[in-house]
């Protein structure tokens, strides 16, 4: 019982960045702390109440002294913002070429799937040195995506998506935990990431998954929904052909210009008359309530697949 | 008036507790000390309401399985937990009782410029307060204090909608106190104490009143749009309803930020008032100390997106969220360091507020000190959410803030009531305090960096030593807020009775008998002296 740990597994790049920073400020924490508790504790035993008709000077300000503990903290917290502004870019910049797995949040599980197929519930396996980008959506209400050993976190919000990535270093299960209060069962909320040697974990992907690809999968829905009947890839269909618009700058009927993220096929497939693509009709139905965030996922990878 | 420090205590001429009797004279007072205390019970009892809450948290936690009750239960408890302390305990403490009983007899004035209003802001509360225990005795809320949405606005079977009324309907209460101090300071200054010479604790309540205007109407909107969706669906929040999540965080947290200076900002007025009593010393930069509190109060409000860093906010506003959190850690050091300065070559007693004050000065370090983690983007990611923002804001709340009024509680004790209490048992009280306390949140930030979420009543094992700490700690931080309870109820009745100015501190306060008659001051004193002038330590009598 008495051995436990102090300090969380360092699993990920991330980790080792994120921890770096936290020693330097960890140093300039102690420092200041020290300074306050020495001064405080050395003035009042060394001016201690001896002799009640002791009259103590007048010292009412020294202007430099008040600029200097201005000045030195302002510099210091400089470098600590850029610091961290710098880590926070790196956290929120997925390298190019990263795996890109999808996670939705309900109450009280988590649902991921790979790109190759296979799904997981509270589990997910993922290769030792390789990027992996996690596009994660909610059923319901906001959960929170936490990882420690990688130093990971980001709420995860119904109606849009939001992302974050890792690259793990070191084999091994690291907890998995919804770190935003979601109701009742919140603690319960939790998992495991699988990190795996890269050979492993081809090994555990050959398994294979029943229904294909997510990106198969996202074709045949999309036969089925009949998308394919307006969105030709002529481009001479009712709507605009989908080959390679994932991550292109749309022109829109308003004259506004969007970009082709998650987010806008998203709201363009719930809500396709939110921004028309200039030239097309408003004709698209809703697909609001016919599928699942787990299909539309799916849509998402095949639609990312389609070459122009 | 004679107000000479030294004058025997003759036989209980009349005063603001002996003018008049009966329950009437005390329910329908517009006396601004009366007020005050209507407030010290109510809130009293609120604040060892919240600490049963909090003492039920710490035993679940004690083991890393959900043994002592559901999860339900154990949710309801540390959202009520959430909501009382800060709504009804933390938020009002300092203003309502000590900036009530202290505002108008710090500058020289009879009472507060709106006395029935004064009446009202408290029945506001307590109606408020009302609400809130209707809706915990109904069954609770399981939001917690934040009522994040969808989940507050559609997802929970709780009480949410009554609780919400319960805090729309204080913060009226809190909007009428915070006018009521801006007009009083500003209108009601006895001849010559002109802003510079006011008591920094003074200083510290205008800044407090400013938030408190400016920001309450934020969350008040909030949450009514919070219970309008609950019952008519109007989709403000809830994305199935077309609405936005986040907004409500943004709302929210525009006025909950700020909310924290409103909660230690009084707390750092008051420090500023026993350092330089207890050091028998000027304190030092009492300019910078002053316009810190200003300057804490604008800041406050332009940070609120550092609750956001993960939430799903643009990377931009994180950064200029980040920013401006840094410059709001300036003032606040500013003033530590000022009051570490004031101590240097002073003489320093460790009479009981005194051993408060220098408790605050520590923890409050630690807490400000921590915050620079959060304040880090980068960082930020790792330990949102988790017990290290525990740790990180009970340091500043009850390390900082809780001991700055217990400090103020112990240093006006004599001037409120008229009597001394031993304070052996006063200093014996503050050290509990401060080990129970260091022993329940200091592990928290150990096991928020190892990841453990906060919000769950179970937990991997690895983390269970820590907690245990954790809860022993509680239990004697328990034992250290009961203390003051018994031996100040004790003075009432056995405690000697107090001279008008026991410490022999500067300050109009202490010229006026203890306990002052209704009126305050039969003549209205003359300033013209500084704060502070601990150097000629004799108040000279206008």
């Amino acid at each position: 019982m008495w051995n436990f740990p102090l300090f969380p597994q360092q699993a990920s790049t991330s980790a080792r960045s994120t921890d770096a920073l936290f020693f330097f400020l960890l140093g300039v924490m102690l420092f200041f702390a020290v300074l306050i508790f020495v001064l405080v504790f050395i003035f009042a035993i060394k001016y201690r109440r001896r002799d009640t008709s002791y009259v103590p000077p007048v010292i009412v300000q020294l202007v430099s002294l008040e600029a200097a503990w201005i000045a030195i903290p302002f510099g210091l917290v400089i470098v600590i913002f850029a610091w961290g502004t710098l880590l926070y870019f790196e956290h929120r910049s997925p390298p190019p070429g990263a795996i890109e797995m999808y996670v939705v949040g309900k109450q009280w599980m988590w649902k991921t799937q790979h790109p190759e197929g296979q799904r997981e519930i509270n589990t997910l396996h993922v290769p030792v040195g390789r990027p992996v980008k996690l596009i994660m959506t909610s059923e319901d209400v906001i959960h929170s995506f936490f990882v420690p050993a990688f130093r990971v976190k980001q709420d995860v919000l119904p109606g849009r998506y939001t992302s974050l990535w890792f690259q793990a270093t070191a084999a091994g299960e690291y907890h998995l935990f919804c770190s935003q209060y979601c109701g009742t069962d919140h603690a319960q909320m939790i998992g495991t990431v699988v990190a795996m040697e890269d050979a492993d974990y081809q090994r555990w992907l050959g398994g294979g998954a029943a229904e294909g690809t997510m990106a198969s999968a996202g074709e045949r829905l999309f036969n089925r929904l009949g998308c394919a009947t307006c969105h030709l890839e002529s481009g001479q269909g009712r709507g605009p052909a989908l080959g390679g618009i994932y991550g292109r700058g749309i022109g829109l009927a308003n004259g506004r210009v969007a970009t082709a993220d998650e987010d806008y096929l998203r709201e363009s497939i719930l809500n396709p008359g939110a921004k028309i693509v200039g030239g097309y009709p408003n004709v698209m139905p809703t697909y609001q309530g016919q599928v699942t965030e787990e299909q539309l996922m799916q849509l998402m990878a095949y639609i990312k697949s389609v070459k122009p | 008036m004679s107000s000479k420090t030294v004058e025997p205590v003759s036989e209980t001429p009349v005063n603001y507790l002996n003018a008049s009797f009966g329950l009437r004279s005390w329910l329908l007072t517009i006396d601004h000390k009366r007020i005050a205390l209507l407030y010290l019970v109510t809130i009293t009892l609120f604040f060892f309401v919240g600490g049963v809450f909090a003492l039920l948290i710490r035993l679940e936690l004690l083991t890393p399985r959900g043994d002592l009750f559901t999860a339900e239960t154990y949710n309801k408890l540390f959202t009520m937990h959430g909501l009382i302390m800060i709504f009804f305990f933390l938020i009002p403490a300092v203003p309502a009782v000590l900036g009530n009983f202290l505002v108008p007899l710090m500058i020289g004035a009879r009472d507060l410029a709106f006395p029935r209003i004064n009446l009202l802001s408290y029945y506001i509360y307590a109606v408020g307060g009302t609400f809130t225990m209707y809706s915990v005795v109904a069954g609770g809320v399981d939001t917690g204090w934040t009522f994040y949405t969808p989940y507050s606005s559609t997802y929970s079977n709780t009480h949410v909608t009554a609780m919400v009324i319960g805090i729309f309907i204080t913060g009226f209460s809190s909007i009428l106190t915070g006018l009521n101090f801006i007009v009083t300071i500003h209108k009601m200054r006895a001849p010559g104490l002109t802003w510079f010479r006011l008591p920094l604790f003074l200083w510290s309540i205008y800044a407090t009143s400013i938030i408190m205007i400016l920001g309450t109407p934020s969350v008040a909107m909030a949450l009514a749009l919070v219970a309008m969706e609950r019952l008519l669906h109007i989709g403000i929040f809830d994305p199935r309803l077309g609405g936005d999540p986040l907004l409500f965080q943004h709302l929210f947290w525009f006025y909950s930020h700020p909310a924290v200076y409103i909660m230690i900002l009084p707390g750092m007025g008051i420090v500023s008032e026993i350092v330089p009593c207890f050091s028998r010393k000027r304190i030092f930069g009492y300019s910078f100390v002053a316009f810190s509190s200003l300057a804490i109060a604008v800041l406050g409000f332009l940070v609120w997106g550092h609750h956001m860093f993960v939430a799903g906010q643009s990377i931009y506003a994180g950064i200029i969220f980040s920013a401006l959190s840094f410059l709001v850690a300036i003032p606040s050091a500013v003033k530590v360091f000022n009051w570490t300065a004031t101590l240097y070559k002073g003489s320093v007693s460790f009479a009981t507020p005194m051993l408060y004050a220098l408790g605050f000065i520590g923890l409050f370090t630690i807490g400000g000190l921590t915050g620079l983690v959060l304040a880090t983007l980068g960082l930020d990611i790792h330990v949102h959410d988790t017990y290290f923002v525990i740790a990180h804001f009970h340091y500043i709340m009850v390390g900082g803030m809780v001991m700055a009024y217990l400090g103020g509680i112990h240093f006006w004790w004599p001037k409120i009531t008229g009597r001394l209490y031993p304070d052996s048992w006063g200093r014996l009280a503050a050290a509990i305090i401060f080990i129970g306390f260091n022993l329940t949140f200091f592990p928290q930030f150990i096991v928020g960096y190892l990841g453990m979420p906060r919000r769950y009543h179970v937990y991997p094992p690895e983390f269970q030593v820590l907690n245990v700490f954790s809860t022993a700690g509680a239990s004697i931080l328990g034992v250290g807020y009961l203390l003051p309870l018994l031996y100040l109820f004790w003075s009432l009745k056995y405690g000697a009775k107090s001279p008008a100015n026991p410490w022999d501190a500067t300050g109009l306060e202490w010229m006026a008998p203890s306990p002052p008659p209704t009126q305050n001051f039969p003549v209205t004193p003359l300033v013209a002296w500084e704060a502070y002038e601990y150097e000629k330590r004799e108040v000279p009598v206008a």
